[in-house]
């Protein structure tokens, strides 16, 4: 058996710690990052998530902990002397300066020939769509373009590794969904190694090859958006994440869990039969009537809808399921569904649990 | 794709030059703590140590103290001192209340120039206002017949003192109510007319709460200004002895250096309860603020309105007649008898009392003050803002910044004699120099000009540093290109600040000042000794000329840069 190489690593982390007097920021943190992958680091505000790319960055010194990039150790190095380009939420572009001088800023020192640096400039003007904008100043563009400024600024120079600081959380709904899917085409295209922080799941989920999902000073988990979607590790990333029902249960042994009166038959296994646990659920995670009969399916239920919250493409329920003894669970209905099920308030619905995706935690 | 690529090889090596910029940003934090030990706390130091020490240096206790207070001169002093800052305080505060009402809340005419009316104060010296006094209310007074009428006997002692004091501190307190009246929750207001509040509870019940640490403030800066007073008391004082004169007296005339630290230290303790005070009640009006409201927009009250033009129009044609008469005055032959046009206390009474080289020495230090002064201030902020490290150092330095608010010129002068002109100090060749002069000035109004440029900066994206680091620009190249540029108004405001204080100024240089470097506000104290007041107003109508001419020079060009940037300060995004 040939050992294969493991892939290189573009930057690695090792147990980084970080203390703010007696306020623990980041505690051992441990992550390595592949070349061209787009890493996001996901949590609520506060979790350490922001201290820990400035860590990265050398705008923050870590307590304790190894920054290696490319195989050198930046630990201790200060900021000029790493190899990154970053992206604020703020944009930081210099109002007194148009945008061919702010794209240009990081190139006029590196003695290049005034036609180098104007190329340069002009490709990358072009690469973000604003082939037009090098006269103007900051104030006379919108946020989104603003930000796709910021963005060929920090890519200028061609570095190695694209930080992004919530670079979208300053712009309006529209814009952010439009630069959202601009940032991860040209990061696809240039193969830049990225990471990118912040507190909104959907982008997250939507951007990135692997999502850091960080809370109090901890990595929760990592994984691939589907991963940690589908499969969260701990009761927090599975909270974070989308909507869930917490059910409280108690395990019967063989994947088996009781909730109420009505057992439940799950893929999960490793708990002592008697202990009280929470079984983790998707609205989503159910089979429903439209799709052919679901009593006799395993783990058949029925309840009685409650309410029903009407979001667009999808309704969400709120069933009293027969045998949860009250336990409230909410369930996802498409809009057709919906209709064609008959789901309104007091009418009585069956659906079919999903075992496979059930997730267990102690209680 | 590829060319892209391609590109970014070519762009890859990278020079840094690192020890370099992190020394040049912890060094430049050394040095700014360096100077403001060296010109600011070790000669406050000084004063500590001169005040527990007799003549010949050995430690004697609170000995000068109990000899002070046992002192006739003190009691008399100390409570001439309290009298005098109280009068004024309860004078001017009322007053600059009521105009900057007028100008905030009423729909008076021309606002405009009423509030520069109401600034004109800070271009002249406290003297002008003493000296225009005299020329009207004094022994030649050509008003003096009405002072019966308010039973007064005399202008000079304390009548006048508080009149030229209010004067002189006008615009400070009135500056100070603009902004408290400025901000107010137009929603109270109307949340009280529908409940059908008279005018005069909404008042009551709204607007004087909104304003009253505004009125504090004033009240607290317009004390301090009064308490450290030097000027006024001299010339239009008599013999109403205050502790800035007994200062004066003892260090220059007798050479007490211990008594004169000890009434120093004394002098320190209204100034700093106030500053206490003071700052307390900013960081409360910051609360106030910082909560978003509708701004209150006055309507129309024709009875309110002409009442309060009535006052502005009286209180600005006070302010341009005192200011005149002393204009006049220094044109005019012998005052009363003589009013001919002469030009003679411009030239012939300078050159008598040897005091011609004093207004060229003025212009010289305020032009050193308005360019040193303000590249220090610029730079020194700039590295308490946005540089990192040193973490231990940076507090030391803040409140090494602020201190001179709270240290009265008069005490820092001391300072500056005692520690400099100690013959053991190495320093000591600074003594009976300009720079000596500058130095003291700058440090004098350090604190104001320190938080202009720290406003400025903190305006500025937090995230500049961190992005030119990321491109491998020295953080100074940056402050060249950017900070400069985007700050230049406030910088230009700061070289103003300073050019006109050291124009207008005389407590902390009165006692740094040699034959040589005699400066135009010291010469008119000296010009009026000597009787020549004609000169005296002479010299006090050039700083007045001076001072309205820079502020004059600065608008033009912050105008002129303001259009010429026009396009990257312009707020509005095109959306």
């Amino acid at each position: 058996m040939t050992a294969t190489a493991p892939p290189q690593e573009a930057l690695r982390i090792e147990g980084v710690h970080k203390a703010f007097g007696s306020f623990v920021a980041l505690k051992s943190i441990d992550l390595a990052i592949h070349p061209g992958e787009l890493v996001c680091f996901l949590g609520p505000s506060g979790c350490g998530k922001t201290t820990l790319l400035r860590i990265i960055a050398g705008l923050e010194q870590q307590t304790a902990g190894r920054i290696v990039q490319n195989g050198r150790d930046v630990s201790a190095a200060p900021p000029a002397a790493r190899d990154y380009g970053i992206v604020f939420q703020s944009y930081a572009l210099f109002p007194n300066l148009t945008i061919r001088d702010n794209i240009a800023y990081g190139l006029v020192n590196r003695r290049k020939g005034r036609d180098a640096i104007e190329a340069r400039v002009k490709e990358l003007l072009t690469l973000v769509g604003l082939p037009d904008a090098g006269p103007k100043f900051p104030a006379q563009m919108s946020g989104g373009q603003q930000q796709r400024v910021a963005l060929a600024r920090a890519l200028a120079t061609a570095p190695s590794l694209l930080l992004l600081d919530e670079p979208l959380s300053a712009l309006d709904a529209k814009e952010r969904d439009r630069l959202r899917g601009e940032i991860r085409h040209l990061q696809r295209r240039l193969k830049v190694t990225t990471i990118m922080v912040t507190h909104d799941q959907e982008e997250a989920l939507s951007m990135a090859d692997r999502v850091v999902v960080m809370n109090h000073g901890v990595i929760e988990q990592i994984g691939t958006p589907l991963e940690v979607y589908e499969q969260p590790t701990t009761p927090f990333v599975a909270d974070f994440l989308g909507k869930v029902n917490v059910l409280k249960a108690t395990c019967m042994g063989s994947g088996r869990y009781k909730v109420g009166t009505v057992e439940v038959a799950t893929g999960m296994n490793g708990r002592i039969v008697g202990d009280a646990v929470r079984l983790y659920l998707r609205p989503e995670d159910r089979v429903l009537a439209d799709s052919g009969p679901v009593e006799a399916m395993p783990n058949a239920l029925s309840g009685l809808v409650r309410h029903v919250d009407f979001l667009g493409t999808y309704c969400l329920a709120s069933l009293d399921v027969d045998g949860f003894e009250g336990q409230r669970m909410l369930v996802y209905f498409s809009l057709n569904q919906t209709h064609q099920l008959g789901v309104k308030e007091g009418a009585r619905v069956a659906f079919a649990l999903r075992g496979d995706r059930v997730r267990v935690f102690a209680a | 794709m590829n060319t892209l690529a391609a590109t970014a090889g070519d762009v890859a090596p990278r020079r840094i030059a690192l020890a370099g910029e992190a020394l040049a940003a912890r060094g430049g934090l050394v040095l700014l703590a360096c100077g403001l030990f060296v010109f600011l706390a070790a000669p406050l130091a000084a004063i500590f140590v001169r005040a527990v020490e007799d003549k010949s240096g050995a430690f004697v206790g609170l000995a000068n103290f109990a000899t002070y207070f046992a002192s006739p001169a003190f009691s008399r002093s100390a409570g001439n001192t309290l009298a005098f800052a109280g009068l004024t305080t309860f004078l001017t505060v009322p007053l600059a209340f009521a105009f900057a009402y007028a100008i905030q809340r009423s729909c008076i005419p021309v606002k405009w120039l009423w509030r520069n009316i109401a600034l004109i104060p800070i271009l002249a010296p406290s003297l002008l206002a003493a000296l225009s006094f005299i020329y009207l209310f004094g022994n030649q007074g050509w008003l003096k017949a009405v002072l019966p009428w308010f039973g007064l006997t005399t202008i000079y002692g304390l009548p006048g003192m508080v009149l030229a004091m209010t004067f002189s501190a006008f615009p400070h307190a009135v500056m100070i109510m603009f902004a408290a009246l400025s901000l107010s929750d137009a929603r109270l207001y109307e949340a009280a007319d529908s409940m059908a509040t008279s005018e005069w509870r909404k008042f009551v019940t709204i607007t004087l709460p909104g304003a009253r640490y505004g009125l504090i403030s004033a009240a607290m800066v317009v004390f301090t200004m009064a308490v450290s007073e030097f000027g006024v008391p001299k010339v239009i004082g008599a013999n109403y002895s205050v502790l800035a004169i007994d200062i004066y007296k003892q260090v220059i005339g007798q050479q007490n250096f211990q008594i004169g630290a000890v009434v120093g230290l004394i002098l320190l303790v209204p100034a700093l309860v106030a500053f206490v005070i003071d700052h307390a009640v900013r960081a409360r009006q910051k609360a106030l603020l910082s909560a978003r409201s509708v701004a209150y927009e006055a309507r129309p009250a024709p009875m309110r309105d002409r009442l309060l033009l009535a006052f502005v129009l009286l209180m600005s044609a006070a302010m341009l007649l005192v200011i005149g008469m002393a204009v006049f005055g220094s044109f005019v032959k012998v005052w009363p008898y003589n009013l001919s046009f002469t030009l003679n206390h411009y030239t012939y009474g300078f050159e008598e009392a040897g005091v011609e080289h004093a207004y060229w020495n003025s212009l010289i230090v305020a032009g050193w003050c308005a360019l040193f002064g303000a590249a220090i201030t610029f730079a020194g902020a700039y590295w308490m803002e946005k540089t990192r490290g040193l973490n231990t150092l940076r507090p030391v330095v803040q409140l090494m910044a602020m201190m001179p608010m709270a240290v009265p010129g008069m005490v820092l002068g001391i300072g500056y004699i005692l520690f400099f002109n100690y013959p053991a100090n190495p320093l000591n060749f600074l003594y009976g120099t300009m720079a000596i002069l500058v130095l003291s000035t700058v440090i004098h109004f350090y604190s104001s000009s320190h938080l202009t440029a720290v406003t400025a900066l903190k305006q500025l994206d937090n995230e500049f540093e961190a992005v030119s680091a990321s491109l491998k620009v020295p953080f100074y190249k940056t402050f060249w290109r950017v900070t400069v540029p985007v700050c230049l108004p406030s910088i230009i405001d700061i070289s103003r600040y300073y050019f006109v204080n050291a124009m207008t100024t005389i407590s902390a240089v009165v006692f740094l000042y040699s034959p040589k470097t005699m400066l135009a506000s010291i010469s008119i104290v000296q010009l009026d000794e000597a009787g020549a007041i004609g000169s005296a107003a002479a010299m006090a109508t050039l700083i007045v000329v001076s001072s309205g001419v820079v502020t004059l020079l600065s608008f033009v060009a912050e105008g002129w840069l303001m259009r010429r940037t026009q396009r990257w300060r312009r707020a509005a995004p095109t959306r």
